[in-house]
């Protein structure tokens, strides 16, 4: 091995992050509870770089480092920067919230950031062993995060929980990996899309290992009938970590299904088509019908992801870089969002009080009119109300899946919108309608304010103004997808 | 300044004056409020002025579009002018009469709280008959046509507070929404089959399609252009009132005067007339439908006048006079003399806005008593009103020399000299009307001006008609007691025991005059080249061979003086002084003759047919209204509460809060749950993708 093959340059940002995690575990050791906004600062300062770093690496072109483990290309760069602009919006946001649960540790800091450096690990992974590595760095990170509120039964509960089940299917893609192995006689994700269209891959055995590949799949997105874990985490895991796993993790997820499905095993398109569409149907129905039984908003969020994740499956599902696009475009506005709702509820939420349920938001345009448009916004944008940027990524995947014939599944998709706008517009009914049982006023910091109504504005404006990101997803999608 | 950024500035004038008075009318004063709106009007009006003169020295017509709108399937949907001499003649009209009616509102809404909405209101209207008349396609006039009935509807209900006008607003709307169906299926014919909105397109390719038919019933092919001029006659009929869609015109007396007199009297209501001129290259090709429009406008002509006669109420009998020359104008339509319609409709504007000004100034005078039964012997306290008034309905009864008289009597010719099927009824229907006119006229002429001073003993008023001294504060009483206390404006209003009718302000005055000028002169200065001369050259177009009415009239003319003079050979004259002398006799000579034979007329039944307006009232309230509301209520019960809500809507929900309650118990909470779920999962899919196909390959 050469220096050249090596060509460590093209991991800079993940290189820099490890170092600056570690960085991070060490000087936390020497810092007083009272003064542990240093770590806070430096973990952010981090982030900055990092984000500097992966914007400075977009503009070269595409190249393989680690002798073809590990690829820098554009499709892995924005995804990384949605990913670490997820993970800085999780520590903004949740400052305030895990200071008043005494979270506010320097676990919490190098966790997330070991957990985000999986992730980043995942996006940029050229083989099944680089992939599986990232996907369990990230995971075992996340496990502990749940937990990290110890004395918490429902934390250690959703911890249990989101082990056992991680566990089980990582095993599954594990044997689907190996069998996949088996049949094309590679890891390489490039060399077994070679080898598959050239026809040295055994079908059967390669469709056996794509079926657990895509169980392991469905389990990271949270795709029914995959999904179990994903109400009781959202619920019992301390807020900010729910809001990590609800939105850089995704974007992680949505890059490891391109990398293996739609590089790797393109030449099963048809097959995995027709399980992800299953899936999607699947997710969409019960995630839009179960969110509207639940009273907790935690949970009506976890239903509300199972659904958006159906959206994002429809995309891939399609299978071309224009519905690629799409579903990146989905995945990325839908971070957004998500993470501007777990800030509205951080930010309704002080010491003792998790503001989690729907009730806790009655009445919020007489406390804060404010927050409770900004609330509005977001629960506007998740239903897909037009003007408000989720309409445009509903559109967008829409509109592939009806340029593929499947117009009736693109009905399908709006019917179930449709289900789903009941339980969004609900929210905004409670809290413009109804008399507010709480009064306390809202206690969260300048910069969290500030930010999430960015945030939130942001989401308004990307609805105006779709085209720029639409161009941006659209041209990584084609940049990186190899072509075959 | 170009042609075309004068066009564009002759409605937007008034537009911006509307806006700044509606939008901004929360902040401005009064004053502001009514300089902007008039100095806006003014311009339109200067500018319509220098535009009649630039024509009429040989300046070109102007026929483009200046905006597109949209396209769809090669039809363009445009905002164009068609500027030529009819065009600018409505424009002068429209302007002048506005401006009128602006400066006239100073004086009669000074106290009324809705003083800048008014104002705003009266813009807007301005600025929509405008884009109306200054079309040159069927969108534009379509939205002209609607915006100046929304205006009408608004300022009819401008008291929203009274029932009665709440009522009579509504009606005015909904019965014009008849007309406008009429009218938008006329478009929708001329659209479908001439391909195109745009006149002069349209207007090119109506001879090819002369005997085109349309098959609406199966086996009864009609004719096309019939169809189609019927259906545009059926929105004139709405907008101008022709029988039977005349009611909402005397209910919407119920809006304050000024706008009786621009919108209800001088410019709205004979939209329908310039509508049917202007598409005289598209009437002149159906007989069938000029004759429809020769009878339902001697219908309105006469039998309208009759129930002038039994009016008390001031602005009742000018809206019934209103109906009755309307008629006038369509007959004239109906044998193709649109030329003579236009001048009918140009006199009738100036002299029919006095007279309603007039009667405004009256109602002022009479601290807003309109019953014309507790008026009498007004001249000698309000001698402008008196005389300008009286110059007004001189010209309206059509005595010689005056304005009405050239117009009305041309009419009258015309109608003589045509040979369609309906042209006998419609002679008598036109020589009668001028006895019927003459005879109401100055039946409230001399009710309201000469004999006993009626005020002192009518019923005793309200005690609040104390507070009414000052003059300035008349106008708020428009708006404010009627507000209070609803329709019962007769028994609240009116002189107190030690009050005396007094003259109008100057700003209500002043209009008066401007007003009586036209309406005494124009006639005899406007006749030749209106109806003889080349003014309408290349803009109306009649079949002379069909419809040689037109011709036969220049054959006969001699000059507008001859004319006048050769009037006291004729009929209506006479039938005219007959009318009048019948009135003084009746009024001033024997007041207690009216009654006695009234009592013969109530013994045969014609009171009570007068009374109820020929029932049509009832008949649309109780049948049409009725039997609409019934099929609503029908509609709501079964289809919309049962149906759609009941079963679709709350039955949709029903089912899914069911499903989601099911779905829920499913997640249990219990971690083997979880994992036998996703095992599950996966055995489905290995079933699915390889152990069917395994078993389909085998067999």
């Amino acid at each position: 091995m050469t220096w050249t093959s090596l060509n460590a340059g093209a991991a800079t940002p993940e290189i820099f992050l490890l170092i600056a995690v570690c960085a991070v575990l060490l000087i936390d050791l020497f810092v007083s509870d009272a003064k542990r906004h240093v770590t806070y600062l430096l973990t952010l300062g981090a982030l900055a770089v990092t984000a500097c770093l992966l914007v400075n690496g977009l503009a070269q072109p595409p190249q393989l480092a680690f002798s073809g483990m590990f690829v820098q290309d554009p499709l892995a760069g924005v995804a990384k920067l949605a990913m670490v602009l997820g993970a800085a919006l999780v520590f903004i946001y949740g400052r305030a919230y895990a200071e008043a649960r005494g979270l506010f540790r320097g676990e919490l800091f190098t966790l997330s950031l070991f957990s985000l450096l999986g992730m980043m690990v995942m996006a940029s992974a050229m083989n099944f062993v680089t992939l599986y590595v990232g996907l369990e760095l990230q995971s075992l990170a996340m496990y502990a995060l749940i937990a990290l509120n110890r004395d918490n039964v429902q934390s250690s509960e959703a911890s249990m929980k989101y082990f056992v089940l991680g566990a089980l299917a990582s095993g599954l893609l594990l044997y689907g990996m190996s069998m996949v192995y088996g049949a094309s006689q590679s890891l390489d994700v490039l060399t077994i899309a070679h080898n598959i269209t050239a026809g040295g891959a055994n079908r059967v055995l390669s469709v056996f290992g794509l079926v657990f590949i895509v169980v392991g799949i469905g389990f990271k997105l949270g795709a029914v009938p995959f999904h179990m874990w994903m109400p009781d985490v959202y619920q019992g895991a301390p807020t900010p970590v729910a809001q990590l796993i609800g939105t850089s993790s995704k974007v992680a997820a949505f890059v490891f299904i391109l990398r293996i499905l739609a590089e790797s095993l393109q030449g099963f398109a048809p097959d995995w088509s027709q399980m992800l569409m299953l899936m999607a149907v699947l997710s969409l129905a019960l995630g839009n019908i179960t969110a509207i039984a639940q009273s907790n908003i935690k949970r009506m969020f976890a239903f509300s992801a199972i659904a958006h994740m159906g959206f994002v499956l429809l995309g891939i599902m399609v299978g071309n870089p224009y519905g690629y696009g799409a579903a990146f475009f989905y995945s990325i506005t839908y971070l957004l969002t998500s993470a501007a709702g777990f800030g509205l509820i951080m930010l309704m939420s002080r010491a003792g009080f998790e503001a989690d349920r729907i009730d806790d938001f009655k009445g919020l345009n007489q406390r804060s009119p404010w927050f409770a448009f900004m609330m509005l916004i977001v629960m506007f944008s998740m239903a897909g109300v037009p003007v408000f940027v989720g309409f445009f990524a509903k559109l967008a995947i829409l509109k592939a899946v009806v340029s593929m014939g499947l117009t009736w599944l693109a009905v399908y998709g709006v019917l179930m919108s449709l289900i789903g706008g009941f339980y969004y517009l609900r929210v905004v009914k409670v809290m413009y309608f109804d008399e507010a049982e709480d009064t306390h006023p809202i206690v969260a910091g300048i910069d969290a304010r500030a930010i999430l109504s960015v945030n939130c504005l942001l989401l308004l404006v990307l609805g105006l103004m779709p085209d720029r990101l639409m161009y941006l997803v659209t041209a990584a999608i084609t940049h990186s997808i190899v072509q075959m | 300044m170009d042609m075309k950024t004068i066009y564009l500035l002759i409605p937007l004038a008034p537009l911006f004056g509307a806006l700044v008075a509606g939008l901004f009318g929360w902040a401005i004063s009064r004053r502001v409020a009514h300089t902007v709106t008039i100095a806006g009007v003014a311009v339109a009006c200067g500018l319509s002025l220098y535009t009649l003169n630039y024509l009429l020295h040989g300046g070109a017509s102007y026929n483009e579009p200046v905006y597109n709108w949209l396209t769809i399937n090669g039809v363009d949907f445009n905002v164009g002018f068609l500027v030529d001499k009819l065009t600018a003649m409505m424009m002068c009209v429209v302007t002048f009469v506005s401006l009128m009616v602006h400066i006239y509102t100073i004086g009669y809404m000074a106290e009324d709280p809705g003083y800048n909405r008014f104002f705003s209101y009266i813009s807007l209207f301005t600025f929509s008959m405008l884009m109306l008349v200054m079309s040159n396609n069927f969108v534009q006039l379509f939205f002209g046509w609607e915006a100046v009935g929304l205006v009408s509807y608004l300022l009819i209900g401008f008291w929203f507070k009274r029932p009665t006008a709440t009522f009579a607003n509504l009606k005015a709307f909904l019965v014009n929404r008849v007309g406008d169906f009429g009218f938008l299926l006329g478009i929708g014919l001329v659209l479908g089959h001439f391909g195109s909105l745009d006149y002069a397109a349209v207007f090119a390719k109506a001879p090819e399609l002369k005997d085109a038919t349309i098959t609406i019933f199966a086996g009864h092919p009609w004719s096309l252009l019939s169809l189609t001029c019927i259906l545009l006659f059926v929105g004139a009929m709405g907008k101008s009132a022709q029988f039977p869609l005349h009611v909402w015109l005397p209910d919407s007396m119920e809006g304050p005067t000024p706008i009786s007199a621009l919108i209800h009297a001088a410019t709205m209501v004979t939209a329908g007339i310039f509508m049917v001129t202007r598409m005289s290259p598209l009437f002149e090709l159906s007989d069938t439908a000029l004759n429809f429009i020769l009878v339902i406008g001697s219908i309105t002509a006469l039998f309208m006048g009759f129930l002038g006669i039994i009016q008390d109420d001031i602005k009742r009998v000018v809206a019934y006079s209103t109906l009755s020359q309307l008629g006038y104008m369509t007959v004239a339509l109906g044998v193709s003399a649109y030329s003579v319609a236009v001048f009918h409709l140009m006199t009738h504007a100036f002299f029919k806005a006095l007279l309603f000004l007039g009667a405004g100034s009256v109602i002022m005078g009479m601290h807003h008593d309109q019953n014309i039964r507790n008026m009498g012997g007004l001249r000698k306290y309000m001698p402008i009103t008196w005389i300008t008034s009286l110059i007004g309905s001189l010209a309206l009864i059509g005595t010689p020399f005056f304005s009405g008289f050239y117009s009305k009597d041309s009419i009258i010719d015309a109608v003589s000299t045509s040979h369609l099927p309906g042209a006998h009824f419609a002679y008598f229907a036109v020589v009668a009307g001028v006895f019927v006119t003459a005879f109401y006229s100055f039946r409230m002429y001399f009710l309201v001006f000469h004999g006993q001073s009626r005020w002192m003993e009518a019923k005793p008023h309200h005690a609040h008609a104390d507070a009414h001294h000052a003059p300035a504060a008349h106008g708020a009483h428009a708006g404010d007691d009627h507000a209070a206390h609803g329709d019962d404006h007769e028994e609240h209003h009116g002189l107190g025991p030690n009050d005396k009718p007094h003259e109008s302000p100057w700003v209500v005055t002043l209009p008066l005059i401007l007003l009586a000028i036209p309406s005494a002169l124009i006639g005899f200065f406007a006749i030749q080249p209106m109806l003889f001369g080349d003014f309408f050259k290349g803009v109306i177009f009649v079949n002379n061979e069909a419809h040689p009415a037109m011709e036969e009239l220049a054959h006969e003319f001699g000059g507008a003086a001859e004319m006048g003079l050769h009037a006291f050979a004729g009929l209506p004259v006479w039938l005219a002084l007959a009318g009048v002398v019948l009135s003084y006799v009746f009024y001033i000579l024997k007041p207690e003759l009216p009654k006695a034979v009234g009592k013969f007329f109530s013994s045969i039944g014609v009171t009570k047919l007068l009374e109820n307006k020929y029932y049509m009232d009832f008949l649309y309230i109780n049948v049409f209204a009725a039997a609409g509301r019934a099929l609503g209520t029908v509609l709501w019960k079964v289809g919309d509460a049962l149906l759609i809500d009941g079963l679709v809507v709350n039955g949709a929900a029903r089912l899914v809060q069911f499903f989601s309650f099911v779905v829920r118990r499913v997640q249990t909470g219990y971690i083997y749950h979880y994992a036998f779920a996703m095992i599950l999962g996966a055995l489905v899919m290995i079933t699915l993708w390889i152990g069917i196909p395994l078993y389909g390959a085998m067999h």
